[in-house]
């Protein structure tokens, strides 16, 4: 294959066959006049393993020279049968399943799950477990969007940054495993509850965490967001607008970014989300430096959702007490026949949760996460579909790329913020 | 408010609306497979009701309860303006029998759609792009149906003999001499 079209131009008499070799000319190309040079397109293709992908995705680009003239995007590359594993087991087995899915806020999944079984139980968790679970969620949110702002800038060339935002996160995720134990796959939520209480200076070091990471945000939105490269490089590149991002299904940071005012935490409340102060911040463009600045305001804006949740938690029960939905303590499981037999029923059958059918939705980091169960009565859920945000944004990529230069794939890939775990379930 | 959108749905298409319910707060509709583009369309388009997204599609298999028919297709419907949702749901008995395409009423319905076809082995009439999407060309099967056994094996997928020296024969010289 010749690469004509990254040549200089070339002299008239250039493409005169040199004594004894064929003509360098494409295919089907006749000589030209020198104005023009000969172009074939060039199949790229990026991918499924590639240094600036994070994440398993395959693109297969046709290409005009830098120009991208089709995008096909292939995912699944970390199918891992989520839904096939959750219908082998019972509702509360499955926490750590969803742990898995978007795998920088596995709180937000279990929050989701576990709103997603007690809607359909009919029941909902003590207040102090729904404070809880907002700290935790937006604790968890904050690890996303961190991830999203380190991988951005460090994709296009700026290293150093990015290691300020994740040292950050590592201090969110020592929260984290203070509460649940765990760094990274917390399982941590329960039906009806969560796991356990808060630690007592966990509100003193969380405060003192989210002093420092605001620290942390407001250096890198001032070492970063007016840099002329890296703006030159977001503004007004793949822009996409409501009514294509909406047609497509997108949510969460990407669709306000095209100025679609939306966020289930203000559009339909959930937990104690009407409680709280906080703002959404709208893009007006729907290009790459839309979507990034959103995150940037966002990671502000859950900062003050924690502090609030901070002020306006009490002390009470973290779990429901029913016996058909809660294990009974260790002391009862242990001394007493009567808890030994719920233990061992909980465990072994699970919660029998009603016959019928439930669409549960949150906010996850990357827009509306969603849950639609299907239960029978029995322990074991015959459906357990998770509606992945990100997959929808994917489905937009091919749209987005067409026309674009190939350097412009891996800012705009980032935007999306895919997440493997939760598009490929 | 929502209620609205299943009386609406009543009066408009009569005898494909199968059945509806609320429970738990989501209304649902039951349609004939038949009208699902025309309810679709009606509904996208009908501006006190303004379904502009479509948040979901998917497929539930109730094969262990016995239930006819078989498949159903699920569709959740959101509209931004309005704030309601709806959801949809069309009984599929036999999979090979397809169910219109939507993917031309919002985009995302095309990859959505080739996720249940993928996992379930339901086909979508007159979808652009009906192959597989999670899963490779070569698997065996639709894993999400019920008679799919979880811990089955699936066979160990080899590229045809000679199909790499082929594609490393059709290249140019400059390149073979690279490799």
């Amino acid at each position: 294959m010749r690469d004509a079209k990254f040549a200089r131009p070339l002299p008239p008499d250039a493409d005169a066959p040199l004594p004894g070799r064929p003509a360098l000319l494409g295919h089907g190309q006749q000589r030209n006049d020198g104005q023009e040079l000969p172009t074939e397109e060039m199949v790229l293709n990026m991918g499924p393993s590639h240094p600036a992908m994070h994440g398993t995705v395959h693109l297969r680009l046709v290409l005009d020279g830098e120009k991208i003239t089709s995008a096909g995007v292939s995912v699944g590359y970390l199918h891992r049968g989520f839904e096939k594993e959750c219908e082998a087991h019972t509702w509360a087995e499955n926490f750590p399943y969803t742990d898995r899915l978007n795998y920088v806020s596995p709180m937000l999944n279990n929050v989701g799950y576990a709103l997603a079984v007690e809607k359909l139980l009919g029941v909902s968790a003590p207040a102090r477990a729904q404070w809880i679970r907002m700290i935790v969620g937006e604790l968890a949110r904050l690890s996303d969007h961190l991830t999203y702002l380190g991988a951005q800038v460090m994709e296009l060339g700026a290293f150093t940054p990015y290691f300020y935002v994740i040292k950050a996160r590592e201090w969110v995720w020592d929260l984290l495993e203070l509460v649940s134990g765990a760094r990274l796959t917390h399982a941590y939520v329960r039906i009806g509850g969560v796991a356990a209480d808060l630690p007592p200076d966990f509100a003193a070091r969380t405060r003192e965490t989210l002093e420092r990471l605001s620290a942390v945000v407001e250096e890198f939105d001032r070492l970063i967001t007016r840099n002329r490269i890296f703006m030159d490089r977001m503004q007004g590149v793949a822009v996409i607008s409501a009514d294509d991002a909406i047609s497509h299904g997108w949510t969460g940071p990407c669709l306000r970014g095209s100025g679609v005012e939306y966020d289930v935490r203000k559009a339909h409340p959930y937990l104690f989300y009407d409680r709280v102060a906080f703002e959404i911040p709208i893009g007006a463009n729907g290009d790459n430096m839309d979507r990034y600045l959103i995150r940037i305001e966002e990671t502000r804006q859950s900062c003050a959702i924690i502090r609030q949740c901070l002020q306006q938690i009490e002390p009470g029960a973290i779990q429901l007490t029913d016996p058909r939905i809660s294990l009974p303590t260790k002391a009862q499981a242990y001394n007493t026949i009567e808890g030994l037999i719920n233990h061992f029923k909980l465990v072994v059958d699970g919660i029998e949760v009603p016959a019928g059918e439930v669409y549960s939705y949150t906010e996850a980091g990357n827009g509306e996460l969603g849950f639609y169960l299907v239960a029978d009565g029995s322990g074991r859920p015959v459906k357990c579909r998770c509606r992945p945000p990100c997959f929808m944004q994917m489905t937009a990529l091919g749209h987005l790329l067409r026309g674009l230069n190939i350097a412009d794939i891996i800012p705009t890939f980032d935007t999306l913020n895919m997440i493997g775990g939760e598009c490929d379930r | 408010m929502s209620l609205d959108v299943l009386k609406q749905l009543a009066e408009q298409f009569g005898r494909a609306l199968l059945r509806t319910h609320s429970e738990r707060g989501d209304d649902t509709a039951v349609i004939e497979a038949a009208a699902i583009r025309a309810v679709c369309l009606w509904l996208r388009d009908t501006p006190e009701l303004a379904f502009d997204m479509l948040t979901d599609l998917t497929a539930v298999d109730y094969l262990e309860q016995g239930r006819r028919p078989r498949f159903e297709v699920v569709y959740h419907l959101y509209s931004l303006p309005r704030r309601h949702r709806v959801r949809l749901k069309v009984g599929v008995d036999d999979p090979a029998a397809e169910v219109d395409t939507v993917s031309d009423l919002w985009r995302n319905g095309n990859w959505l759609e080739r996720e249940v076809w993928d996992l379930y082995g339901i086909k979508f009439r007159n979808h652009p792009d009906m192959r597989r999407i999670l899963l490779y060309e070569a698997f065996e099967g639709h894993p999400l149906r019920k008679d799919y056994v979880k811990d089955r094996r699936q066979p160990l997928v080899r590229r045809p003999a000679g199909e790499i020296a082929a594609a490393l024969g059709q290249r140019p010289a400059a390149r073979r001499s690279l490799i």
